[in-house]
């Protein structure tokens, strides 16, 4: 039987929106793991994974290494400082030595966009990209879409716009296929110059003023401004970055309806998003942090060879 | 003045024992745009000239004589490639000369320009005097060595012309590091004019192509890779063919890849302008589709453009716009490659693949004919840059071309004989198989089988 996602989870543009809708469904009886005291069921058991992260990362290795213990996997982090990464050795060698250890799955984070597929090709190991470059965070956009299911229901018909650095974002670019599979419409919304010149080759809605992308959305994916955009002469300050494009309770009081805030994170408060915003009543931002534990969960789940039904089963009979 | 002509009576080597006085090319289709000829016949070379061409069959030869029999192929001026790397000295682990002059005899070439940016750079008399010995000393494809136009190719003070070209250099360029200054560009051009030789530029606004990995389009968006918007080469385009009017200097524009340099250039020779320009295989036969998985063999600078800029390359090259093609050969070790894209080198291999990518994508399908294709590798690269041969007159070099137009075959780059194996042609059938490349009237190589 092949498995349901094949041997790897490596971006959201490939997957069809069944195989899209079998993640986030799996997610749902895995959220429940992570309410209970003992947060803990045997799925994994004997499987070892290795959190491979070649950028710094919190929230993101963090949540991938809940996922993994909660599933009794055995986990090892290896961060990039420190290690054989930092003393020359190339990414192929690394993928090499990983596999000789016989490790069941890895989990990559790179700043070179296509790290998580060239890897993927060169071991047996089940690869799962947790960011590569500027190219897709196949997870954070799962867990998007879980978190706005929650609220939506389904997403068909749905306007949803993601603001700000659309060209360097790997969470934009996977928002913009898992959103567009689920038959939501979606909108992007940033200054032209943190935008790719072919973005309407994208098949989204265009806006340039963010007023303009309130007045239409239903929710905002309001995306972190990195602060070496302005060093690169993206944008002239992070002060008139706020004033034109920051996303404000005023500006979101003269929407028509109320508009859900989900981020990514993490927030630079004050910048992309006033924190009256961000703490605000239609502001989602923690329920991603949670959804993100079990969205990670199923797609190990899955990878392993998991499947949905046995999902349910998994958690055990004491549920619902 | 003109320069020195006799650079062609230079044989390649000396005393192979496989050498016959005369050779005669039997029964071939002889096919030379430089004298608009087309004819079946035997094409004799005697020491190392073309003798005759002799249209009766079934004519008797000596014992002396070698006989290559060519019936059913095609006889042509050998071709010449102005643009390749053959990274000695510097980076003899990835190509050296003489391997670099193989390949080139393998792909049907009888004669190369190699590019200066070697380490060091060929930047000065003596750093071509050597590229000029090691190429004679491989006894393949000739190999004329291309001077840099700026000291260590820096792009500040320029490097000795004079002295390069009487030590052999054929052009100045530095390719590789474009020319950002406009006006070392334009004193460049100025100073050529003494001796007679083309400027070479590799067209790239810096400043718009810093860090970009591939075409700026709907793929690096999809992708995440950081693109090279075409203008950064219609930037320098426009701005060398102004300064070529300006100063009445050849320039001569490498690789062109997108609609709007075609546009442009011909613009420039619309109005006389003394502009001359190269195509490579690569971009007349593949899109940035090819980059789709992050395949480092579909990395190369300028990178490969969209379909629509393909087209407009392969009708410039039919209606002469662009004058010439060129390899722009440029071997890596496969370590190189095998990386992440964004950190792996530009640059493919192409010597062993030019005829047949040329004749696949632009014979085949009647773009151009195989008269034009021979003109377009042969006759007019040795007219751009005043190198002996691209002609079967006689008592010129016997630098001679055979292939097979017909033939089908498969890319192995393992059996490429350049050190690089970075094709993004391995595995596809190609059609078009040289059989025969025939240097200063010695057989350099010879097809198996």
């Amino acid at each position: 039987m092949t498995p349901p996602l094949g041997k790897d989870l490596l971006a959201l543009e490939p997957l069809t929106p069944e195989q899209i809708r079998l993640i986030l469904d799996t997610a749902e009886p895995f959220k429940e793991i992570s309410e209970r005291a003992i947060k803990k069921v045997p799925t994994l058991r004997g499987s070892t994974i290795v959190n491979l992260f070649f950028e710094a990362s919190t929230r993101t290795r963090v949540s991938f290494e809940f996922a993994e213990k909660r599933l009794s996997a055995d986990t090892v982090n290896v961060a990039a400082s420190g290690s054989s990464v930092s003393k020359g050795e190339t990414l192929v060698d690394t993928a090499r030595n990983l596999e000789a250890m016989r490790i069941d799955m890895v989990v990559i984070r790179h700043s070179a966009s296509g790290a998580a597929q060239f890897l993927a090709e060169r071991i047996e190991s089940n690869v799962i990209n947790a960011g590569d470059g500027t190219h897709e965070h196949p997870t954070q956009g799962l867990l998007d879409l879980l978190t706005l299911r929650d609220h939506f229901g389904s997403l068909e018909g749905r306007r949803v716009c993601i603001c700000g650095d659309v060209l360097h974002s790997r969470v934009a670019r996977s928002n913009i296929w898992g959103l567009k599979k689920l038959g939501a419409e979606v909108g992007v919304c940033g200054p032209r110059s943190l935008l790719p010149s072919a973005v309407s080759e994208l098949g989204v809605h265009v806006f340039d003023r963010i007023e303009a992308a309130i007045e239409w959305a239903e929710a905002l994916n309001i995306l972190r401004l990195q602060l070496e955009r302005m060093q690169g002469g993206y944008i002239p300050s992070l002060r008139e970055y706020n004033r034109v494009f920051g996303v404000t309770r005023e500006r979101l009081e003269r929407a028509p309806r109320d508009v859900l805030i989900l981020h990514p994170g993490p927030m630079n408060r004050g910048v992309e998003i006033d924190s009256d915003v961000a703490d605000g009543p239609h502001s989602v931002i923690l329920e991603q942090v949670t959804n993100g534990v079990a969205v990670r969960m199923a797609v190990l789940y899955l990878l392993a060879g998991g499947s949905p039904a046995l999902a349910e089963a998994a958690k055990g009979a004491s549920d619902r | 003045m003109a320069r020195d002509r006799e650079r062609g009576n230079r044989e390649p080597g000396t005393g192979n024992r496989n050498d016959a006085a005369r050779v005669v090319l039997r029964g071939g289709r002889v096919i030379d745009p430089s004298q608009n000829l087309d004819a079946t016949g035997d094409l004799i070379l005697a020491e190392g000239r073309i003798d005759s061409f002799e249209t009766a069959a079934g004519a008797r030869y000596g014992d002396d004589v070698r006989i290559v029999d060519c019936a059913g192929l095609v006889v042509a001026p050998g071709f010449i490639d102005v643009h390749c790397h053959l990274r000695e000295p510097g980076r003899e682990d990835v190509e050296t000369i003489a391997t670099g002059a193989r390949a080139a005899a393998a792909g049907g070439f009888t004669a190369v320009c190699a590019m200066p940016n070697t380490q060091p750079v060929t930047d000065n008399q003596a750093a071509v005097g050597f590229v000029l010995r090691q190429g004679q000393a491989a006894n393949a494809a000739r190999v004329h060595p291309i001077g840099a136009i700026s000291l260590g190719q820096e792009g500040k003070a320029l490097a000795e012309f004079g002295e390069m070209v009487g030590a052999g250099a054929v052009a100045v360029s530095d390719d590789g590091r474009p020319v950002a200054s406009a006006h070392l560009m334009r004193t460049a051009l100025e100073y050529a004019r003494t001796f007679g030789i083309p400027v070479a530029d590799h067209c790239e606004e810096p400043t718009l192509a810093a860090g970009g990995a591939m075409n700026e389009g709907i793929v690096s968006a999809r992708l995440g890779l950081k693109g090279i918007p075409a203008e950064a080469e219609e930037i320098m385009v426009i701005r060398d063919i102004l300064l070529a009017r300006r100063t009445g200097g050849h320039v001569h524009l490498c690789h062109m890849s997108t609609k709007g340099s075609v546009e442009l250039i011909r613009w420039g020779k619309e109005r006389g302008i003394r502009v001359t320009a190269e195509a490579c295989p690569h971009h007349l036969s593949l899109t940035e589709a090819a980059v789709e998985g992050y395949n480092t063999n579909a990395k190369m600078n300028p990178p490969l453009r969209t379909e629509e800029d393909v087209e407009a390359i392969r009708e410039a090259v039919r209606d002469g716009t662009i004058d010439l093609v060129a390899t722009d050969h440029a071997p890596h070790h496969y370590d190189e490659k095998e990386r992440e894209f964004a950190d792996a080198p530009n640059g493919i291999v192409g010597l062993e693949t030019a005829l047949a990518v040329v004749n696949t994508w632009l014979v085949k399908p009647g773009i151009i004919d195989v008269a034009t294709l021979i003109d377009r590798m042969s006759v007019s690269p040795a007219r751009t840059f005043n190198l002996p041969g691209g002609t079967l007159r006689r008592g010129t070099v016997a630098d001679v071309t055979v292939f097979d137009p017909g033939r089908e075959w498969t890319v192995d780059p393992a059996r490429f004989a350049s050190k690089g194996r970075n094709s993004p042609y391995g595995g596809r059938a190609l059609t078009g198989l040289v059989m025969c490349t025939i240097v200063g009237g010695r057989i350099v190589h010879q097809a198996a089988g």
